[in-house]
């Protein structure tokens, strides 16, 4: 995403105080646990002009629940922080086509790639088609719709460990439908949903790779192999 | 938490589910219904130019209803009183049960007739019944089904969904004793109505649940389809109805938002084919002696939590049934609740109360992909109930919870990453634990077995291992 | 008062402790700009509301203003309807007086059996909505009470074409006025009696009538 970004012309900093935005603790039950984490946010990235993650599902957290969270403390100030810096955070394909306006980052991806628009990008984020848009403006790529896409792939979070069964029963729907695309890859915004699927299609020797969004957009004709970090 | 053995206490969502999973017919035919109703509803939805302004305005309707919900119960039993009908206010289920079986009693009939209602289901009303030799008649068709086979409903609006023609043709050429009946859906229903249009024109008590009261004119609905609900509601002498205090709306006219949203929402119809609507009793016509229960149950429980109480403001559609993905793999029996599905999961443990497993259970059978709440037609916002929720469980864990349960490796882990989560230094440290740590699990560049908890991942499912260089220390070598 | 009333009003007025004291319902507004009427001519309208009625395996027909009692006639003896309920009110200019006719009265009312051993029944209606294919009873002249329209299995339904408006929101508003002082029963029907339970097959008819008759008559 650091390539993709900075290939587009723009400066970017990754403010090494930051943590986790604590979707996974607020989600289980645990917000008071989540206090910290807001204040540590606010402050890491008080002077960003635009705070991008490729993830739908952190982002979501951010917009959606830390003024619940900074409600919980009461304080007037972190509330107003919170509010002040929600509409500087972005998810990425929203960042990309509907604050820069670009469709085409010049990427180049020769591969049969489907799409598995994740819920939080779906639903609460409601990014639309705006990573439909980017990927078809890929070079080389072979994009094939994902039938039943808004169908949830079963991870949840902690729902993947606690109603395991019940998360593996989605999970084999939805690996059906990738399979059925015949794609390479099946490409997606949100790194939880790629893991849940990544795992089952490997346990699987399912022959179709997971591959964030991300990924793709920043890979050119020069170099397009996978990036190896988080 | 329950000290009794897993056996005697019902069991918990996660308990139940395999099982259900498991079940081919239940799978085959929820999946179906869920999928076909599905896509029905989306259909008669993009119909309406004002759909989100109704479901707005349906959402405000019940806001207001709640916020002020004493004056609109007194409200509402000053209409039906003067409109000639009779209430009774009921704290709880044993108490409504009391309440409806002196009424019927005092009329001396060993069997009355019943139209489908959730809420007579919750309370337990046919079992509280039948123990005083009354034999309360379900004339709906499925919950006939559901009864002849003494079984219990797994879907809102369509109870016998588990079940397919064969079982029923068995089914009625046992219990209703015709044995020359075929599989045919005609043919089952055929039979049905023989048997059961003999009980409606005898019947002296009819008891049925209700949709809507009206505070302000007094008027009681019933949406349906069969016709079973004018028939109990209409030939009988005396009616009684069991509604929720939470059933109400202000005003007559608040209909024209609710009445086009619930049948789009409920069966995918523009609408359904029977709406009664009565007020107290008509001379002449119909019942001439009406009964109203208002049942609390612990309703006022889940109005007293800020953020629970939009759950009150459930019209019973089933939508986010249909839509649910957890829903429509393990049906309702999971829930072990009237109330299954995403509703069940926020309105069960309200109910119920925490301190209950199984119902303690439900908010976490949910991935939270918000499904339900784009179909809902009040706006129940259902994810944020159960995240909620789900910090109730947890509080409650730490104020009463035992050293057992703290040591609960998921609280222990929540913990502790909330700690690691703090600091800058502790959570790279924790990277590169993990890192170092993982090689023990890693084989071939996969994690494929981790022990405990973790191990109910890689049972079904690979883990893609922290890589050689982690962004942070890839960033670090930039500058 | 009784204990269970005020203790339920109490344990409410607690619940709700954290709402202002001196806020009114009506402080929560409703935003009512959904649609309450409709702009489609009446002709556009009638023709929707035969379609959609229609769609429910009603069977419709539309009859001018001069035929409407050969229709009727014709319809019974196709339906072989030989006792037919007929409601107080109803205009006799629509009685097929060949038949078996069984007037419901205020003083002497047919009793159920008699109901359920009758072939048809025979009314007109309040109301009629376009967009759903419902029509309205409110128990008044020329449809009877109830279980009138309940019992026999077969429902001839005369609906004059300026009754028929073009939203539900339009018909709920109409009868507001009466809701607030008379409130007759009102039953909304919209199709013949209908069951899905069993795979989801729609089978009709389970305990209303199960044949629906609507003769759309034009003035």
């Amino acid at each position: 995403m650091v390539r993709l970004l900075e290939r587009l012309g723009h400066t970017v900093d990754f403010p090494m105080e930051q943590t986790c935005c604590g979707q996974m603790h607020y989600n289980t039950g645990y917000q008071e646990e989540t206090i910290p984490l807001v204040r540590r946010f606010v402050d890491v990235f008080d002077h960003a002009e635009a705070i991008v993650a490729p993830s739908a599902s952190c982002v979501g957290m951010v917009k959606e629940f830390y003024p619940k969270v900074a409600d919980l403390t009461g304080e007037d100030k972190l509330i107003q922080k919170v509010d002040e810096i929600i509409p500087r955070v972005y998810e990425l394909s929203q960042f990309l086509v509907d604050k820069l306006g670009v469709e085409d980052v010049g990427a180049y991806y020769p591969h049969r790639v489907t799409y598995h628009p994740t819920c939080h990008s779906l639903r609460m984020l409601k990014v639309g088609d705006a990573p439909l848009k980017l990927l078809r403006n890929v070079k080389g790529i072979d994009l094939v719709e994902l039938p039943a896409a808004e169908e949830c792939c079963g991870f949840g979070g902690t729902f993947a460990i606690k109603n395991a069964d019940t998360s593996m029963a989605m999970l084999g729907d939805k690996i059906r439908h990738i399979k059925d695309t015949e794609a390479e890859v099946c490409a997606a915004g949100d790194n939880s949903c790629l893991m849940h699927i990544g795992g089952a299609l490997k346990r699987q020797r399912g022959g179709v790779e997971t591959v964030h969004l991300a990924e793709i957009l920043a890979s050119t004709e020069d170099e397009n192999g996978e990036m190896d970090h988080e | 938490m329950s000290k009794r053995s897993k056996h005697q206490r019902t069991p918990t969502f996660e308990e139940s589910a395999e099982g259900y999973l498991s079940n081919t017919q239940l799978r085959r035919n929820i999946g179906h219904a869920t999928h076909t109703i599905r896509d029905k509803r989306a259909g008669v939805v993009a119909e309406m130019p004002d759909w989100e302004k109704l479901r707005e305005a349906g959402a405000k309707l019940k806001q207001r209803t709640m916020r002020h919900l004493d004056k609109y119960l007194v409200q509402l039993e000053e209409s039906v009183q003067q409109a000639g009908g009779q209430v009774h206010w009921a704290r709880d289920a044993d108490e409504a049960n009391r309440i409806i079986l002196d009424l019927v009693k005092a009329k001396q009939v060993e069997e009355v007739v019943k139209v489908k209602s959730i809420t007579t289901d919750e309370i337990g009303l046919n079992k509280a019944l039948a123990g005083e030799g009354i034999q309360a008649l379900e004339t709906d068709l499925a919950e006939l089904i559901v009864q002849l086979a003494e079984d219990e409903p797994s879907h809102i609006l369509v109870p016998a969904i588990h079940k397919n023609r064969a079982e029923i043709r068995e089914l009625f050429r046992e219990k209703l004793g015709n044995r020359e009946l075929s599989d045919k859906p005609e043919e089952l229903a055929e039979a049905a109505r023989i048997y059961l249009r003999r009980k409606f024109l005898s019947a002296e008590v009819g008891i049925s649940g209700g949709n809507f009261a009206v505070a302000e004119t007094g008027t009681v609905s019933v949406v349906e389809s069969e016709g079973n609900g004018r028939m109990c509601t209409t030939l009988p002498n005396t009616l009684i109805s069991v509604l929720g205090i939470e059933k109400i709306i202000p005003t007559w006219r608040d209909f024209e938002v609710f009445m086009q949203l619930l049948p789009r929402s409920a069966t995918a119809e523009r609408m359904n084919p029977y709406n009664s609507f009565w007020t107290g009793v008509e001379d002449g016509d119909g019942p001439q002696e009406f009964h109203l229960v208002l049942l609390d149950n612990g309703r006022t429980k889940v109005l007293a939590d800020e953020m629970g109480r939009q759950t009150l403001h459930c019209i019973r559609c089933s939508a986010c049934l249909n839509v649910c993905p957890v829903y429509e793999r393990t049906g309702g029996h999971a829930y072990h609740s009237v109330y299954p599905g995403p509703i069940g999961a926020i309105l069960t443990p309200q109910l119920k109360g925490l301190d209950d497993p199984s119902a303690a259970s439900l908010p976490y059978a949910s991935s939270l992909c918000g499904a339900c709440y784009e179909v809902c037609p009040v706006k129940i916002n259902i994810p944020e109930v159960l995240v909620h929720l789900r910090g109730e469980i947890v509080k409650k864990k730490e104020k009463e919870g035992s050293l057992r349960e703290k040591m609960d490796p998921e609280h222990v882990a929540m913990k502790w990453m909330g700690r690691t989560f703090r600091k800058r230094s502790r959570y790279e440290r924790a990277q590169k634990v993990a890192r170092s740590g993982q090689k023990l699990f890693t084989h071939d560049g996969t994690i494929s077995k981790l022990p405990g908890e973790l191990s109910k991942w890689t049972a079904m499912r690979d883990l893609k291992p922290i890589p050689k260089q982690t962004f942070r220390e890839w960033w670090k070598t930039r500058s | 008062m009784s204990s269970a009333k005020q203790e339920i009003l109490d344990r409410i007025q607690n619940a709700l402790k954290d709402i202002p004291p001196d806020e009114k319902p009506d402080d929560i507004t409703v935003d009512r700009s959904y649609r309450t009427t409709s702009d489609d001519d009446q002709d556009i309208l009638v023709n929707r509301f035969a379609q959609r009625v229609g769609e429910y395996k009603a069977t419709v027909q539309r009859v001018s203003q001069s035929d409407v009692l050969q229709t009727i006639k014709d319809s019974c003896k196709r339906e072989k309807v030989q006792q037919l309920v007929i409601p107080p009110g109803l205009a006799k200019e629509l009685y097929p007086n060949e038949l078996d006719l069984l007037k419901d009265t205020h003083e002497v009312q047919l009793t159920h059996h008699q109901l359920d051993d009758a072939d048809g029944v025979l009314t007109t209606c309040a109301l009629a909505v376009a967009e759903t294919g419902t029509i309205i009873l409110d128990a008044g002249e020329g449809q009877g009470r109830r279980a009138l329209t309940l019992l026999p299995d077969y429902h001839l339904c005369v609906v004059y074409e300026d009754q028929i408006v073009g939203i539900f929101p339009e018909a709920i508003r109409h009868f507001e006025e009466k809701m607030q002082t008379k409130a007759p029963p009102m039953t909304l029907i919209s199709g013949p009696s209908a069951t899905s339970d069993i795979e989801l097959n729609r089978v009709e008819g389970v305990h209303g009538p199960r044949r629906l008759e609507v003769l759309i008559v034009e003035e």
